[in-house]
C-alpha cells in the first residue's frame, strides 16, 4: 500500500493515534485510491456489508422473543408476528433479508466471474469469499430451520441426511449433529446457536476480506494493473461512497418491495404449518438460493456421488484462480470467454430452474446435462481457453480508451508492461 | 548455530520438545471431548428406547405409524396378494438383496422404520411403481417389503428390532 504518512492535526488526536492509530486507519479507508473507471457492479461489496449488518441487528432483537424450543418455537414466532410490537416487520426483513444477501452475493460472485477479479493477485480475497460463501449457507439453512414449520423441520431432515452418505461413520456423524434419533428438540436448541454465532464469523471473515482487497487495490472493468494513486484512481470518499449510496438506495428500494408487498412469495406455505416428523410435506424444495446445487445432487443416481458433486460443485470454485489460465483478467477483453460466461450465467439459471421441479422424466434430464457443462466449464472450457483463445489489445490505462487514447495501438503494445500482462 | 547443523543426531532438547508436544495434544484432546460428545444423544433421549403398541383393531390391508425414537415406525398387516408379491421376486434383481421371509419373520406384519434410506423423508403407503411405499422427496419405490426397487435411496428400509409381546401388542425398541 502507498499509505503515505499521515499525523492527526489536534494533539489529542496525535496522542491517541501514536497509542492506537485508528485515525491512520480512517485516513486509509478515505483517501483509498479506486479506480475511476469502477462500475455500479462494484457496487455490491458495500451492499453486501449492510445486508450483513440488517441480519445481524433484526436477528439480534427477534431473538429477544423467539424461543428455541420444539414445543414452542413455532407459536413463539407466531407471537413475533402478530403479538411483538412490529415483529411483523423485523421478521420479515429479517427472513426477506436473507434472500437479498443471496441476490447480493451472486451478483458480487460473477461480477468476479465476468471481471477476472479472482485472478492474481487477488487469489486469497476470493477463497475468503467462498468460505464466506458457505457460511451464509450454513446461517441461511439453521435460521430457516428455526420457525420451526414442516420445510424446517423437512428441510433440516434432508440436508442433515446427506451427511449419512459418508461411509463408515455417517450414520454416527447424522446422530451427532441430530442429539438424538431423529431432528428434535437437541437439533433445534444448537441450530439456534449456532444461527446466532455464524453472522459474527462471517463479519470476522469480511474484514480480512476487505483488508486483502487493500494490499493489491480493487480489480476494474478493463482488468489491468495500475499505478496508486495516480491519474486512474480517485480517492474512496467522497467518489465511490456516494456512488455506493445511491447504489444502496437503488437496492433497498427492491428490498423494501418484497418486505412490503410480496414478504411470503420466496417462502413456501408448507412453513406456516407446524413441524410434524409423520408427514412428510409432497413436494420439498430448498429455498430459491440452494437451487442450483439441489438441482445437482438430484441429477446423480448415487446417494455418496450425489453429495460428492454438490459439495465439489461449490468447492471447485475455490479452485478456480489456477482453473483459468488466461492471463487477461477482463471479459472485456475475451472475446470467447465472454460466450462462454454468459452460457455459464444461463446454465446455473438453468440449474436452479431445475431443482424446483420434481426430478423425472425431461426435468431431470435437463438437470443431468446442465450439471455436466457446469462442471466442464471449469475443468475444461476454462483451462483450454487460456491458451487457444485470442484476447484483444489491452489499453495502457484506464484514461487511455476514455480520451480515445492512442491511435497507435501496436506502438501501445510494444510497452514493456502490457506485454507481459497479455502474455 | 552452526555446531547444530553438524551435529544432526536427535539430541535431549528434540526428545524434550517431541514430549511436550504430545502432552499437549493428549490434554486439549481431553479437554475437547467433552465439548464434542456433548453433542451426542443425552441420557433422557437414549431412555426414551422401547415404545409398545397395541395392534389388535388392524385388519389386513391397513397399515398403521407410530412414533419411535423420534421416528416413524410403519406396521403393515399384509394382505395375501402383498404378500405373495413381496416374496415372488428374485432376489438377485434387487438393489439391496434380501429376501421377503428375513424382513418379516411374520409374514402378515411388516414392522419397519418410515424413514427412506435416502434422505430421511417419511414416504406415502400404497402408492409407487411396486404398490408398497414411494418417497415424494426425490421419487425412491419401495415393493411390499419395503425394498428399495427404483429411486435414489441406497438400501431398503431398516427393520428395527422388535417383538410380539403378546399377539395383539407388538413392542419396538
Amino acid at each position: 500500500m502507498s499509505d503515505h504518512e499521515y499525523t492527526p492535526s489536534s494533539k489529542f488526536g496525535k496522542w491517541f493515534n501514536d497509542r492506537l492509530p485508528l485515525l491512520t486507519l480512517a485516513n486509509h479507508l478515505t483517501d483509498y485510491p479506486t479506480p475511476k473507471n469502477l462500475n455500479y457492479w462494484w457496487t455490491f461489496g458495500g451492499i453486501l456489508t449492510f445486508c450483513l449488518i440488517t441480519q445481524i441487528v433484526t436477528g439480534l432483537v427477534l431473538a429477544m422473543h423467539y424461543i428455541a424450543h420444539a414445543d414452542m418455537a413455532f407459536s413463539s414466532v407466531e407471537h413475533i408476528m402478530r403479538d411483538v410490537n412490529y415483529g411483523w416487520l423485523l421478521r420479515y426483513v429479517h427472513a426477506n433479508g436473507a434472500s437479498m444477501f443471496f441476490l447480493a452475493v451472486y451478483i458480487h460472485i460473477f461480477r468476479s466471474l465476468f471481471y477476472g477479479s479472482y485472478k492474481s493477485p487477488r487469489e486469497i480475497i476470493w477463497i475468503l469469499g467462498i468460505i464466506i460463501y458457505l457460511l451464509m449457507m450454513a446461517a441461511a439453512f439453521m435460521g430457516y430451520v428455526l420457525p420451526w414449520g414442516q420445510m424446517s423441520f423437512w428441510g433440516a431432515t434432508v440436508i442433515t441426511n446427506l451427511f449419512s452418505a459418508i461411509p463408515l461413520v455417517g450414520e454416527s456423524i447424522t446422530t451427532w449433529l441430530w442429539g438424538g434419533y431423529s431432528v428434535d428438540n437437541p437439533t433445534l436448541t444448537r441450530f439456534f446457536t449456532l444461527h446466532y454465532l455464524i453472522p459474527f464469523l462471517i463479519l470476522g471473515l469480511v474484514v480480512l476480506h476487505i483488508w486483502a482487497l487493500h494490499v493489491p487495490g480493487n480489480n476494474n472493468p478493463v482488468g489491468i494493473d495500475i499505478k496508486k494513486p495516480s491519474k486512474d484512481t480517485v480517492p474512496f470518499h467522497p467518489y465511490i461512497v456516494i456512488k455506493d449510496a445511491f447504489a444502496l438506495l437503488m437496492f433497498c428500494i427492491v428490498f423494501a418491495l418484497f418486505v412490503f408487498y410480496q414478504p411470503n412469495i420466496l417462502g413456501h406455505a408448507d412453513n406456516y404449518i407446524e413441524a410434524d416428523p409423520l408427514v412428510t410435506p409432497a413436494h420439498i424444495v430448498p429455498e430459491w438460493y440452494l437451487l442450483p446445487f439441489y438441482a445437482i445432487l438430484r441429477s446423480v443416481p448415487d446417494k455418496l456421488m450425489g453429495v460428492v458433486a454438490m459439495l465439489s460443485a461449490i468447492l471447485i470454485l475455490a479452485a478456480l484462480p489456477w482453473l483459468d489460465t488466461s492471463k487477461v483478467r477482463s471479459a472485456v477483453f475475451r472475446p470467447l470467454f465472454r460466450q462462454f460466461y454468459w452460457i455459464l450465467v444461463a446454465d446455473v439459471l438453468i440449474l436452479g430452474y431445475v431443482g424446483a421441479m420434481p426430478a423425472e422424466g425431461l426435468y431431470l434430464l435437463i438437470a443431468r446435462v446442465a450439471t455436466a457443462y457446469y462442471f466442464a466449464h471449469f475443468l475444461i472450457i476454462l483451462p483450454v481457453l487460456g491458451w487457444k483463445e485470442k484476447t484483444t489489445p489491452l489499453p495502457m490505462s484506464i484514461t487511455e480508451p476514455v480520451l480515445g487514447g492512442s491511435p497507435n495501438l501496436a506502438a501501445a503494445r510494444s510497452d514493456e508492461k502490457i506485454e507481459k500482462t497479455i502474455k | 548455530m552452526s555446531d547444530q547443523k553438524d551435529e544432526k543426531k536427535t539430541n535431549r532438547r528434540d526428545f524434550l520438545f517431541t514430549a511436550t508436544a504430545a502432552a499437549g495434544v493428549v490434554g486439549v484432546g481431553a479437554a475437547v471431548w467433552p465439548l464434542v460428545d456433548q453433542m451426542n444423544p443425552d441420557a433422557s433421549v437414549k431412555a426414551l428406547a422401547s415404545t409398545e403398541v397395541d395392534v389388535s383393531s388392524m385388519q389386513p390391508g391397513q397399515s398403521l405409524t407410530v412414533l419411535w425414537r423420534g421416528k416413524p415406525v410403519f406396521i403393515k398387516r399384509r394382505t395375501d396378494d402383498e404378500i405373495k408379491k413381496a416374496r415372488a421376486v428374485d432376489i438377485n434383481d434387487l438393489k439391496h438383496p434380501e429376501k421377503d421371509e428375513d424382513r418379516a419373520k411374520n409374514p402378515e406384519w411388516l414392522v419397519m422404520l418410515g424413514i427412506c434410506t435416502h434422505l430421511g423423508c417419511v414416504p406415502l403407503t400404497d402408492k409407487g411403481d411396486y404398490d408398497g411405499w414411494f418417497c415424494p422427496c426425490h421419487g425412491s419405490h419401495y415393493d411390499t417389503s419395503g425394498r428399495i426397487r427404483k429411486g435414489p435411496a441406497p438400501t431398503n428400509m431398516e427393520i428395527p428390532k422388535y417383538e410380539f409381546v403378546n399377539t395383539n401388542t407388538i413392542k419396538i425398541g
